[in-house]
């Protein structure tokens, strides 16, 4: 009850619905061949068990593009640790954005997938981030900086994702 | 989920406040939320309904708490879909001038 309120107000919860298999879904969240085509189209790699590892890669043309524009890009965009893994409905890892050195300063976040049938072919995805004490973050996953260049955050990766399973190509491609 | 549905809901200035102040501080309560409307109980709860089935507003509880969060994703669609296609150019065209203009000030 006391921290109820604390932390609602720093989680950003998102949902999607995709007509798609739950493991479609599943695949398009966890392997590197789909996370590299859509939103920051980072090479994702999971240890699909609790306490596994979780890291996002830089792709060479995300580098080569980040360059061009006058900041390097890390080879790690994200690391974080697999906490809950329960293929092709929940996942659960914390989350740290590496891309910025102040971002990357504040305390690990935590984000859940879960994904659920809801007839006709069509699942919904729900992702929930909580915050606590990474305001630099929130912003970011929020869109609030898309206009500054730093992407639309969490609803145009999940847009984006919807399109790329819906049509077989992402906005980009 | 329907555009149609989304659309409707954001058709009205009441709705729209709801989803402003949920912008403003995510995760608000119905007692919360309607201290800020001159409204009853139950006009503010058919508001949230109609967000909530357009699947702009997502509850979920907290101990005997229910808590409602924005979700963004269902005006982002219609903005990658609608805006993106008609739009961008002439918004990102007026953008520019909007800050030419008031970086000039």
């Amino acid at each position: 009850m006391t921290t109820s309120t604390g932390t609602a107000a720093t989680t950003q919860i998102y949902r999607v619905y995709i007509k798609a298999t739950p493991q479609a879904i599943w695949d398009a969240i966890t392997k590197p061949e789909w996370t590299a085509r859509y939103g920051y189209t980072g090479l994702a790699d999971y240890d699909l068990r609790p306490g596994g590892v979780y890291q996002v890669r830089a792709t060479e043309e995300f580098k080569a593009a980040s360059a061009a524009q006058g900041y390097g890009s890390p080879d790690l965009m994200v690391d974080g640790e697999v906490l809950e893994a329960d293929p092709p409905r929940k996942l659960v890892t914390t989350f740290r954005m590496l891309l910025d050195p102040t971002i990357a300063a504040e305390p690990f976040t935590r984000i859940t997938h879960e994904i659920k049938e809801t007839g006709g072919g069509v699942c919904s995805l729900t992702l929930t981030h909580e915050l606590d004490g990474a305001p630099l973050l929130a912003n970011l996953v929020s869109g609030s900086l898309q206009s500054e260049g730093a992407g639309g955050g969490h609803a145009w990766i999940l847009s984006d994702l919807k399109t790329l399973l819906e049509t077989g190509k992402s906005f980009a491609e | 989920m329907d555009d149609d549905l989304v659309f409707k809901a954001l058709a009205d200035p009441t709705r729209r406040f709801l989803l402003d102040q949920l912008f403003e501080r995510d995760g608000r309560t119905l007692t919360e939320l309607e201290s800020e409307l001159e409204m009853t109980r139950f006009g503010v709860m058919k508001h949230l309904r109609i967000l909530e089935d357009a699947g702009l507003v997502i509850t979920r509880k907290a101990g005997r708490q229910k808590l409602h969060f924005l979700n963004p994703v269902p005006i982002r669609l219609i903005h990658d879909r609608w805006i993106n296609k008609f739009a961008e150019r002439q918004v990102s065209a007026l953008a520019d001038l909007k800050r030419e203009l008031e970086n000039d000030r």
